[in-house]
């Protein structure tokens, strides 16, 4: 991955920076420059909570080569208490109690890397309660 | 002033691993077939669906290539994507280039070659069509953004994994009597139960495979095609397009499928008819599930009921509304950028009554919706037989 392409995402997935509508109030994960629900072109950067609920996962088997060293592991839909839903990993969890919803709270963490001299990318996971 | 728009040829080349044909054989082999089958002695304008060819074999700017191989140059190609669902893209350009009097005779194609790359490549290519930066970054694929959508609708509906493993037993059933078929063999519930897990709860069994193949359709004025076809032409009534997020997980409802939703709506009120009048249609089964959430949202089983509905036999050939007679992506194969084009031949094959063992009796009016990603966008047609 480019340096570029990873550095400016680095709010979002670093941070959990997020676009509230100044007008509706409606929260975007990632920022965007127009509300999906208003149409609205202001916004407010807020930091997301970092908690939430299971809303749906999948256990995955047969991964991207980026991550075959990782299956199997569990990823989800995960609503947060601001609304917005997020898919990230769910680690540290026995993949058997999955459960939706289920309460995970969003721990920062390694999510893969580009091979053994590239970059290591990091991002956001979510971790039982 | 728009003109009607009529169907009076189609072709399909061999779908499979063709390791002797390359991405310009193949989409001129179905090309050919759909002339000779027209009759036509010259087109005017082609468009081409193709997802990914840059990726899958490193070549792009397709509609030029395409046209000089077809022997067709100088007349003006297009080549469309919208990820899965480009071949019922391109179907929508010709019927408007026709349709605005732009060109009096179409080829539409659509074509992918998808075993030049190994099946790692092909799983990245083919992830191109979710949310890079905020699905697949996080290791998720496509069979996974389903499976999550299965849980889902399990969830709320109580659709089992019984239910989602009817459907591959119903389109390998129907893929039997598909000479074209890539995976023509019957197989059993118990079968794909058992089979490899991909992404819990989907198997690999419930998964469309990897096809290298084609599918090309003539269009012209349907006052043209009542002189000229020697078949009873087949005039496109409607079509809907639509699109959503990308991103699964910004949907308000994971078991919905809002730009088949839209898309069916807009098609089923240009082409003024509604679901009960549908003899039959080609949906974009990519996955088990995917099947059960479309025939909820193009009106062909109340909402939750997609699995019941399978399971009763309702899809099946002989039942009230059947489901991808041709085996669907399921069984006949998924040569993504031609998927949407081979739909349309299928129900022009049903139409006229060449569907042998396979012919749905008395079929007069037919739909295809083909979805692109986990069904970020959408084409639905509906179409008659003059």
């Amino acid at each position: 991955m480019s340096v570029s392409k990873y550095w400016r995402e680095m709010p979002h997935r670093y941070r959990m920076e997020a676009g509230k509508c100044r007008k509706c109030g409606n929260v975007h994960f990632p920022k965007r420059l127009v509300c999906a629900e208003c149409g609205e072109r202001k916004f407010e950067t807020i930091t997301l909570s970092r908690e939430g609920n299971l809303e749906t996962y999948t256990i995955i088997h047969v991964a991207p080569s980026r991550f075959s060293d990782q299956v199997p592991y569990a990823i989800g839909i995960v609503r947060l208490k601001e609304g917005v839903k997020i898919l990230s990993q769910i680690s540290d969890c026995d993949l058997k109690k999955l459960a939706t919803g289920m309460p995970l709270r969003i721990e920062f963490r390694r999510i893969s890397e580009d091979g053994a001299a590239g970059i290591i990318h990091y991002g956001y996971k979510c971790v039982p309660l | 002033m728009s003109r009607d728009v009529a169907v009076i040829g189609i072709g399909l080349s061999r779908w499979g691993e063709l390791w002797e044909s390359s991405l310009r054989d193949i989409f001129v082999e179905a090309a050919q077939s759909a002339i000779d089958d027209a009759g036509v002695d010259k087109i005017d304008s082609m468009y081409i669906g193709n997802m990914t060819a840059g990726i899958f074999t490193g070549q792009e700017h397709l509609a030029a290539l395409m046209a000089d191989y077809l022997g067709v140059t100088p007349i003006p190609a297009a080549r469309v994507e919208s990820a899965c669902a480009s071949g019922g893209l391109a179907v929508k350009m010709g019927y408007m280039d026709v349709a605005l009097g732009l060109s009096d005779v179409v080829l539409v194609g659509g074509v992918e070659k998808m075993t030049d790359v190994g099946t790692d490549e092909a799983t990245y290519a083919l992830a191109t069509a979710a949310d890079q930066d905020y699905e697949v970054y996080h290791g998720i694929t496509f069979p996974g953004l389903y499976a999550m959508m299965a849980r889902s609708h399990m969830l709320k509906y109580g659709t089992t994994r019984e239910q989602l493993a009817e459907v591959a037993v119903k389109n390998h059933y129907h893929g039997s009597m598909n000479p074209l078929a890539q995976y023509p063999q019957k197989i059993t519930l118990e079968q794909v139960m058992n089979s490899v897990m991909i992404a819990d709860p989907l198997r690999i069994l419930d998964c469309s495979p990897i096809t290298d193949g084609a599918a090309a359709i003539i269009l012209c004025p349907l006052d043209l095609a009542k002189k000229i076809s020697k078949k009873p032409p087949v005039r496109i009534k409607g079509f809907g397009h639509a699109t959503a997020s990308i991103a699964l997980h910004n949907r308000s409802d994971l078991t919905s499928l809002p730009a088949t939703a839209k898309a069916a709506q807009l098609a089923y009120k240009m082409a003024e008819t509604s679901p009960e009048k549908i003899d039959l249609c080609e949906v974009h089964d990519c996955f088990t599930i995917a099947e059960i959430c479309v025939i909820e949202e193009l009106g062909f089983a109340a909402r939750g009921k997609g699995g019941d509905a399978t399971a009763s036999g309702a899809t099946r050939l002989g039942g009230k509304i059947p489901v991808n007679v041709s085996g669907g992506l399921k069984s006949k194969g998924h040569p993504v950028g031609a998927t949407g084009v081979a739909q349309i031949v299928e129900i022009v094959t049903q139409l006229r009554g060449e569907g042998g063992a396979r012919q749905v009796e008395n079929a007069r009016t037919g739909l295809s919706q083909n979805m692109g990603g986990s069904g970020g966008s959408t084409l639905v047609h509906i179409l008659e037989v003059v």
